[in-house]
């Protein structure tokens, strides 16, 4: 598949992205460089310096609502991509809402609950809806361990095991590969689909 | 029984047991875990009515925080 056949399946598609920090702006990104058609971007959070150690936002950007200055900064990339951003905190209910009319959701929450809320609500609601997750991205080194595993529709990348604490914050390098991983995984799956 | 948990098969010394007792079991005593069994998601508060037979697939993931 060369570059131009790439780039007209994406056209078509729709990614929904569920969280905005370190794995959901890295994510959305990447998938608007390549070209994905519309993005859906839906996080409640404003924007805090300590973001910016690892997020895809700039020092003026601070106090801002992460989903808004997202759009804004996809749109100077490649002003081709839809970006619907939604100023909302995420629940079971609004997930089929939100990304009813979605390819694929990737997971890019912070908080072990609201993964479990999102994954769980996409497998038992919304059967046959890919979902990529983002698992273990705390700290810095180790490169070999971070690993994606499918489960069904359920797509994990990260390491599986290292939790986010005071010994290991979460830093830009490791965030980003997890975000990419996950931004790999949804081109694999979106460009390998007929349609 | 011999089980497969995780891809890995395993011998466990019970006839039977459930979900919730097969996580004690194996010390899956992590707080936050999406389970299925048989490629099914099995919701925390199904985890004790899920009876675990020969043979069954069973899937625990950890949900990590960070992000």
């Amino acid at each position: 598949m060369d570059l131009n056949e790439i780039k007209i399946k994406l056209k078509s598609k729709s990614v929904g992205i569920a969280g905005c920090g370190g794995l959901g702006s890295n994510c959305a990104v990447a998938l608007a460089r390549v070209g994905v058609g519309q993005l859906i971007v839906v996080d409640f959070d404003i924007i805090e310096q300590s973001n910016l150690n690892r997020q895809y936002y700039f020092f003026s950007q601070i106090g801002r609502k992460k989903c808004f200055a997202l759009k804004e900064n996809i749109e100077k990339i490649n002003s081709n991509v839809d970006v619907i951003a939604f100023d909302k905190r995420i629940d079971r209910k609004s997930v089929i809402e939100l990304f009813k009319n979605c390819d694929i959701i990737v997971e890019a929450f912070d908080i072990a609950e609201m993964k479990q809320m999102l994954i769980e609500t996409v497998l038992s609601e919304m059967p046959g809806k890919p979902i990529v997750s983002g698992l273990g991205i705390a700290g810095f080194g180790e490169n070999n361990i971070i690993r994606t595993e499918k489960i069904g529709n359920l797509y994990i990348c990260g390491d599986r095991q290292k939790e986010i604490s005071d010994d290991l914050p979460p830093l830009a390098p490791r965030v980003g590969i997890v975000a990419n991983m996950q931004a790999n995984q949804v081109l694999e799956i979106l460009l390998s689909d007929s349609k | 029984m011999k089980i497969i948990i995780n891809n890995r098969e395993e011998i466990i010394d019970y006839e039977t047991l459930s979900l919730t007792e097969l996580l004690e079991v194996k010390n899956f005593t992590f707080k936050m875990l999406v389970t299925k069994v048989n490629g099914k998601l099995i919701k925390k508060d199904e985890r004790k009515t899920t009876i675990i037979r020969k043979g069954d697939n069973i899937a625990v993931i950890h949900m990590i925080s960070g992000g």
